[in-house]
């Protein structure tokens, strides 16, 4: 166990959560029911990822020293009960932490704007995570690998279903044609992040725990060319990228959402329903 | 005001094409509707579980899966274009099933089954 390890398993339960609360916020506004339901399904999967990873860095989280997780994150609300010796349980990461402890990718943060943005940034995010995953079920760490294993089944079908959408908008109307090629447009900056290795993942891919990006960003940028052609758009020619979500570095996106995220637990601490 | 929509199902014109005819805009751009069939085990019959709009066969399917099977109700899926079915006339039902009433020998009950026999 280690700090990194740790790190690393939030990078992927950050991306699961924002991701999976991204989602979620269409709920009840899909352009059709049965589209809504299907994104609430999608978003649920997300959620329940997410919820087996927070619970696997809870433990961790736990088992660390107390000089080396008191303040390891700037919430005061989670150091407070850190210095009272109170067990951090899957809850207190996911709502106490504030916007510069979170990890995940700027992506997944980004407003769902419209249809098009919406099934971009799942594209994007989804193939991602099916290599990914695919990889990680090899990692040395059981809890990691049987994560991965469990989550390929959903991601398998994400993609089909973001994928699906790429081409229905790209090959559709003049208008979603043009619509989604501004989204793609306009989303690609944040594409670049996914395969830059932070200190969690250098550290995580010698030790057998993690991945090789690189290998994945290869796969990634094949399987994104593939259908990004039969969606009839094209790839973005600007590749300046940005950087700074597993820092904790944020767009302001995501302290909004985390202030409807987290406003229950907040105001009314350790509530339950 | 017209509060009770009437819903078209069956043998009907393409041109209705199974929608409500009580309101007056135009449907034209709509997804048509598909009949969703759920098989719940390997083993036993599709059986109809509702309906779903969809823009084609590979929409439907998923359309269904995520509107019916969310709740592990099925292990395979039938979708087909709600226009395909043919539904006898509700007007016609004295003549389509009233006949079968007083044939009640057409049960197999008045025959004597041996024992061994333990599903007829």
């Amino acid at each position: 166990m280690s700090i990194q390890q740790l790190f690393y398993t939030l990078q992927l339960a950050d991306n699961a959560l924002i991701n999976g609360h991204r989602l979620s916020e269409w709920c009840g506004h899909g352009p059709v029911l049965e589209q809504d339901i299907a994104l609430s399904n999608i978003s649920l999967d997300h959620l329940g990822q997410a919820r087996s990873l927070y619970q696997y860095a809870a433990a961790q989280m736990n088992a660390l020293p107390m000089d080396a997780k008191l303040n390891l994150f700037a919430s005061v609300a989670l150091n407070d009960k850190i210095s009272k010796g109170e067990t951090i349980e899957e809850d207190d990461l996911a709502f106490l932490r504030d916007s510069w402890d979170f990890k995940n990718l700027l992506l997944v943060e980004q407003p769902n704007e419209d249809w098009a943005y919406t099934i971009v940034r799942s594209f994007l995010f989804d193939v991602f995570n099916l290599y990914l995953f695919n990889s990680l079920k090899n990692s040395k760490e059981e809890q990691i690998a049987a994560i991965a294993e469990k989550s390929l089944k959903e991601v398998t079908y994400h993609i089909r279903w973001s994928s699906e959408w790429m081409i229905r908008l790209g090959d559709g109307t003049e208008e979603s044609h043009r619509r989604l090629q501004q989204a793609f447009n306009d989303r690609w900056m944040f594409s670049g992040e996914m395969f830059e290795a932070s200190n969690a993942d250098k550290e995580m891919l010698q030790e057998g725990i993690g991945v090789d990006l690189t290998l994945i960003k290869n796969q990634w940028q094949q399987h994104i060319s593939k259908v990004v052609e039969e969606a009839t758009i094209m790839l973005p020619t600007n590749n300046w990228m940005q950087t700074g979500g597993k820092q904790g570095k944020h767009s302001e996106q995501l302290g909004y959402l985390l202030t409807e995220l987290q406003f229950m637990q907040r105001a009314y601490p350790n509530m339950e329903w | 005001m017209n509060l009770i929509k009437k819903y078209y199902y069956g043998d009907i014109p393409e041109e209705k094409g199974g929608q409500d005819k009580s309101t007056a805009h135009d449907h034209s751009k709509e997804w048509p509707m598909w009949e969703v069939f759920i098989r719940s085990k390997a083993g036993l019959d599709h059986k109809h579980a509702g309906s779903i709009h969809a823009a084609d066969a590979a929409m439907a399917l998923e359309n269904a899966r995520d509107v019916y099977t969310r709740r592990m109700e099925g292990v395979s899926i039938w979708v087909v274009e709600s226009k395909h079915i043919h539904a006898t006339e509700s007007a016609e039902a004295d003549a389509f099933f009233e006949p079968a009433n007083d044939k009640i020998f057409r049960h197999p009950t008045f025959y004597n089954l041996p024992d061994e026999v333990k599903y007829m």
